[in-house]
């Protein structure tokens, strides 16, 4: 497993979020966590991300426990993090944001390379590398974090909600690049409230309730399950 | 006249804008006022006067020797008074205190060491006067300007063209997507603090240098009006404070030349208040981070 996440109870203050959350990602998969709204989807994100501290439970990443390592740190061990709603730098250039996707690399020659594949992902970024990010669409700012994250070069990609508040032509191409990042090696755990989407490009599913994963298996056999179907995919 | 005051006016603001820029350096990125970075300037004086009156060092020297100091000042402010704090979550209220315990702390400091008398630096720093015509201009008058000016540069260098400083433009804007993209935040606010601390410590050897007058109670009144600055020209925005710094340090010198000497202070801060009430974010604030409390 590249990723595993054991008995992980996380909250903030007094409130518990997370009670009690096991799951796995294998390496080259991609993993999709759905459920609604406060089920304790981006909470299972920071807690990963050493954003916030679980309080009971390990993350082990490609076998070691990331501990209470700090964000900069969990970057460093190969792990990236597209955060909910996007959280682009606004008032740095498009170009600017992608060199810090990069931070702790020193190669510039890679480096640059990098960049070249993200604007050939992404023309459009190409188009308003000098723009401030702030002024980019809904959509484009997701590209942009989505591109930004991979300049770390990381092996494991955490999604937050990419398709959030995005026109569905846009979701359609956002999940196409999901797909394409992840053939090109990359692992992905997606966390999305969009099920069926997420569900159709995922090998693996887990479907989180208020604090507790209450199913998972294969994706296919998830979207299956008549409760998903009635809960998430809007009926039979 | 206007010439003269208008040259006067500009090595004034240099120095205030200065000031704020250290303020707003660490409003960016602590989103906190450091109230200690009145006590930094004075203790810059202060290093710088010893290095030249006791070291016998040129003012380039104490200069730079002021600014290292400056920066070891500012790691520990950070390192004890804020780092601790920071690291329990407590309001966002007690780091400002904390600050404020520091200035005390530093104020009593100076006056232990150096006596509550006001020094001076010695004759032979007070340099010659230059006429150009229309307005004359001392050598002092032209290393304070310059080296402002030069620090200015250098700082934007810093901010726009290396790695470090886009860390810390970043760290400014969202401290928690700066930690995701890699940045140890905690570093790049420790070199934030160090900088800031470094140019109060210049400039105030500067003030020192141009008013010839140094006392440890001098960092109180320039902190003020670096404060001043800072939110004229929009919290956490460097433009605004080097620009803002400049329109105090003219609005004084001219309310002192044209008539209104006793009312130096009232007439810059009136202008202030003005500035406030046309434009509450800040002169050149942008959208998002200016003007938050």
């Amino acid at each position: 497993m590249l990723l595993e996440l054991q008995h992980i109870v996380a909250g903030y203050g007094n409130i518990i979020a997370l009670k009690d959350i096991s799951l796995s990602v294998p390496e080259g998969a991609i993993v999709s966590l759905i459920g609604a709204n406060g089920a304790g989807k981006s909470t299972t994100m920071k807690s990963i991300m050493g954003i916030i501290k679980p309080k009971e439970g390990t993350v082990m990443f490609q076998g070691k426990s990331l501990g209470h390592k700090k964000s900069y740190q969990v970057v460093h061990e190969g792990i990236s993090l597209v955060p909910e709603g996007r959280q682009v730098l606004q008032n740095m250039s498009v170009e600017d944001n992608l060199y810090l996707g990069a931070y702790q690399r020193s190669d510039r020659k890679g480096i640059e390379e990098d960049i070249q594949k993200v604007y050939k992902k992404f023309p459009r970024l190409l188009e308003r590398k000098t723009q401030y990010s702030g002024t980019l669409s809904g959509g484009e700012q997701q590209m942009l974090a989505i591109g930004r994250a991979m300049m770390a070069r990381p092996k494991l990609l955490l999604l937050d909600e990419p398709s959030m508040g995005l026109a569905p032509i846009v979701v359609q191409e956002i999940f196409d690049v999901i797909q394409d990042i992840n053939k090109e090696g990359t692992t992905i755990l997606l966390v999305e409230q969009n099920a069926k989407k997420a569900l159709q490009i995922a090998d693996y599913a887990y479907v989180m309730e208020t604090g507790r994963i209450v199913l998972n298996g294969k994706a296919a056999d998830v979207a299956a399950n008549p409760q998903v179907t009635a809960a998430y995919l809007g009926g039979k | 006249m206007f010439f003269q005051q208008l040259i006067n006016g500009l090595n004034l603001g240099s120095a205030y804008a200065v000031i704020a820029i250290g303020y707003t350096l660490v409003f960016g990125v602590l989103n906190i006022i450091n109230m200690a970075h009145g006590e930094v300037f004075m203790f810059g004086a202060f290093i710088g006067l010893m290095l030249v009156t006791h070291a016998g060092c040129n003012i380039i020297v104490a200069l730079i020797g002021a600014m290292v100091g400056g920066a070891i000042l500012g790691f520990f402010l950070e390192f004890l008074a804020l780092r601790p704090l920071r690291r329990r979550k407590v309001t966002h209220l007690a780091p400002l205190i904390s600050t404020i315990g520091v200035s005390i702390f530093l104020e009593s400091l100076a006056l232990q060491i150096w006596g509550p008398q006001t020094q001076s630096f010695p004759a032979q720093f007070e340099g010659s006067l230059m006429d150009a015509g229309l307005f004359k201009v001392s050598t002092i008058q032209i290393i304070g300007f310059g080296t402002a000016v030069i620090l200015m540069i250098l700082l934007t260098l810093l901010l726009e063209k290396t790695k470090i400083g886009k860390a810390i433009q970043a760290t400014s804007e969202n401290i928690e997507t700066a930690g995701l993209l890699g940045i140890n935040t905690s570093r790049i606010i420790s070199f934030t603090v160090m900088i800031a601390s470094a140019l109060g410590a210049a400039a105030g050897v500067l003030v020192g240098l141009s008013f010839n007058a140094i006392e440890p109670t001098m960092g109180m009144t320039m902190g003020f009006k670096g404060l001043a600055v800072l939110i004229m020209g929009g919290l956490g925005n460097i433009r605004g404070a080097m620009a803002g710094g400049f329109i105090l340090g003219i609005a004084e010198v001219f309310s002192v030349a044209y008539g209104a000497s006793s009312y130096r202070d009232a007439v810059a801060f009136g202008i202030i208040i003005l500035i406030l009430f046309l434009r509450p974010e800040g002169l050149f604030s942008k959208k998002g981070k200016g003007g938050r409390p």
